[in-house]
């Protein structure tokens, strides 16, 4: 893939935010999901907004690159603004845009929410950005271990997880190998109709099942002759650990959410 | 068709953490007609080359010109579509593009694509499954029913089929048994010289490369490393084992006896067999003179 749309890339770095455990991420990303949705004065926001870009700036990943890198999450932001300049009817009117009218209360619900948008993207953007698939898996296995009283096959989900991460580059690798050999045949997948242009999925489709199909059979018969059995008993190779720095980051974050009940109206 | 690289380079997701040059200050020329073979270690940058030959690629740098058809970073070529007729190319285990449901279907997918009419298809067909020696009544059959070598071959005849006059193969032979490998590389010799094919042959085999090539093209990261005739080129010992590659077995034979006897056999594309004859004739003449 040529192009810059960064949302599920993991950039490798030795940051702060890299360095923290992955479960310490997925928590504070769930409760930062939710107290997203509780902020409504200017400094509210002002102080999510902070948090978030500061979080992203301690990725030491270019902030220039993960902006440009949503691109295509920009346009929905700015589609939802103007949906909102356009509908929203309360407050004065402002001005008029093209004979619509536009109401205060609605360019004020609109900043709200695409801001709102923007933040969720941008923090769970960071978590992929930083964390390897492999951290995530373990992360969300070690947090539904609790799960496992209620029979639910939490290590088996684990698998399932890692082994579809795992293979999302490898297709990916693949599906281009293959559109390229397609290609290199007449096939043209950019211009025509789109009838045309459907119908060149095939030479695509077909392929890419057969041997995402082979793969995962060879991999199953690699695992049973290896002796995988899932779950009790077995050990890892990376332990998570809970560090000093995750603690001062959840102290952090507790902060931020006592800011953000102080600051509400 | 003649094909000429000038200083190209190609960086594999420009501007971006995973910023690659794959290939930089590239230059060099075929004339039509040549076999040539480009040899280099594992990312030296050779897959990247190739897709530059039918315009998969389009150099970041530099200039690439197959025939009268011109690549370069600036502008879109117009006559992609016939670049590609003209341009075959056999990719690495070829065999994974099969998706017809019959082998017929799947060689007639490529001409097709070209606007070639179903009666010339048909005659295409049965010329090229003679070529890659397939069977006629294979010809009704599912691809995928058929054993790896033989899909290979149908997959060969799909680009075949298309009849280009540029014939680029990346390592054609990779994971066949050695009575296979040596077929298929006889095959494409046969039709480079039947048909007047300029051909590009990546490979790792240095016996190939010596055996079929008239011209080598060595690369290492990224760039020419050294070019010339196969003969003269893999001589060249100490280079050679600066870039991690080995000598044919041939060449390592005369540099044996070299080594042992003190005198150096010539190497004029002898067989290992025929210079095991010279070496006899040769021990047995220095005795005969005492």
């Amino acid at each position: 893939m040529n192009n810059a749309f960064i949302i599920g890339q993991y950039i490798p770095g030795e940051s702060i935010i890299h360095r923290l455990d992955p479960r310490t991420k997925i928590t504070i990303i769930f409760f930062f999901v939710i107290i997203v949705f509780f902020a409504n004065s200017i400094a509210s926001y002002g102080l999510l907004t902070v948090f978030s870009i500061g979080s992203a700036l301690a990725t030491r990943i270019k902030l220039s690159y993960i902006i440009k890198g949503l691109t295509p999450v920009w346009f929905l932001i700015i589609f939802t603004f103007i949906l909102h300049l356009v509908v929203t009817r309360e407050g004065d009117v402002l001005f008029e845009l093209l004979s619509f009218p536009v109401y205060s209360g609605a360019v004020a619900q609109g900043s709200a929410i695409s801001l709102r948008f923007f933040l969720l993207i941008l923090v769970t953007s960071l978590l992929t950005l930083t964390t390897s698939p492999i951290e995530i898996t373990d992360a969300i296995e070690s947090l539904l271990h609790p799960l496992k009283r209620i029979k639910f096959p939490v290590h088996e989900l684990a698998l399932m997880m890692s082994i579809s991460l795992r293979f999302i580059p490898t297709l990916m690798q693949e599906t281009e190998k293959i559109s390229k050999a397609q290609a290199s045949r007449g096939v043209d997948f950019k211009t025509g109709p789109i009838k045309e242009r459907l119908q060149a999925i095939v030479p695509l489709l077909v392929p890419l099942f057969v041997s995402a199909f082979k793969r995962a059979e060879e991999l199953a018969m690699a695992m049973e002759a290896r002796g995988y059995q899932g779950g009790e008993g077995r050990t890892k190779l990376r332990e998570l650990k809970i560090k000093p720095i995750d603690i001062v980051t959840f102290g952090i974050f507790c902060l931020i959410i006592i800011g953000l009940y102080l600051t509400r109206t | 068709m003649d094909i000429s690289f000038e200083n190209v380079a190609y960086t594999y997701q420009p501007k971006t953490p995973f910023e690659h040059r794959a290939i930089h200050d590239l230059s060099f020329q075929v004339s039509s007609g040549t076999f040539v073979a480009i040899v280099g270690h594992t990312g030296s940058g050779k897959s990247t080359l190739i897709q530059h030959l039918n315009g998969l690629l389009r150099p970041t740098q530099g200039q690439v010109t197959i025939g009268d058809y011109q690549l370069s970073s600036d502008k879109k070529l117009k006559e992609m579509k016939e670049l590609r007729r003209r341009v075959g190319v056999v990719f690495q285990y070829p065999e994974h593009q099969l998706f017809e449901e019959t082998v017929a279907k799947d060689i007639a997918f490529g001409p097709a694509n070209f606007g070639v009419d179903q009666a010339e298809i048909k005659k295409r067909t049965y010329e090229v499954i003679q070529a890659v020696q397939i069977p006629e009544d294979l010809l009704e059959r599912s691809p995928f029913d058929l054993s790896g070598g033989q899909m290979r071959r149908v997959a060969i005849a799909g680009v075949l089929a298309m009849e280009p006059e540029v014939l680029v193969l990346d390592e054609p032979t990779a994971g066949l048994d050695p009575r296979g490998q040596k077929d298929i590389m006889d095959m494409f010799y046969r039709l480079h010289q039947e048909k007047n094919l300029t051909t590009v042959l990546v490979t790792h085999s240095m016996e190939d490369a010596l055996h079929y090539a008239d011209h080598v093209i060595i690369l290492d990261h990224g760039t020419k490393y050294m070019e010339g005739k196969p003969a003269e080129v893999f001589v060249k010992k100490e280079e050679l084992n600066k870039v991690q590659l080995d000598l044919p077995e041939v060449i390592q034979f005369i540099f044996k006896v070299e080594e042992k006897f003190g005198f150096r056999l010539t190497y004029r594309g002898q067989e290992l067999s025929e210079l095991a004859q010279e070496l006899k004739e040769l021990i047995r003449g220095a005795d005969n003179h005492e």
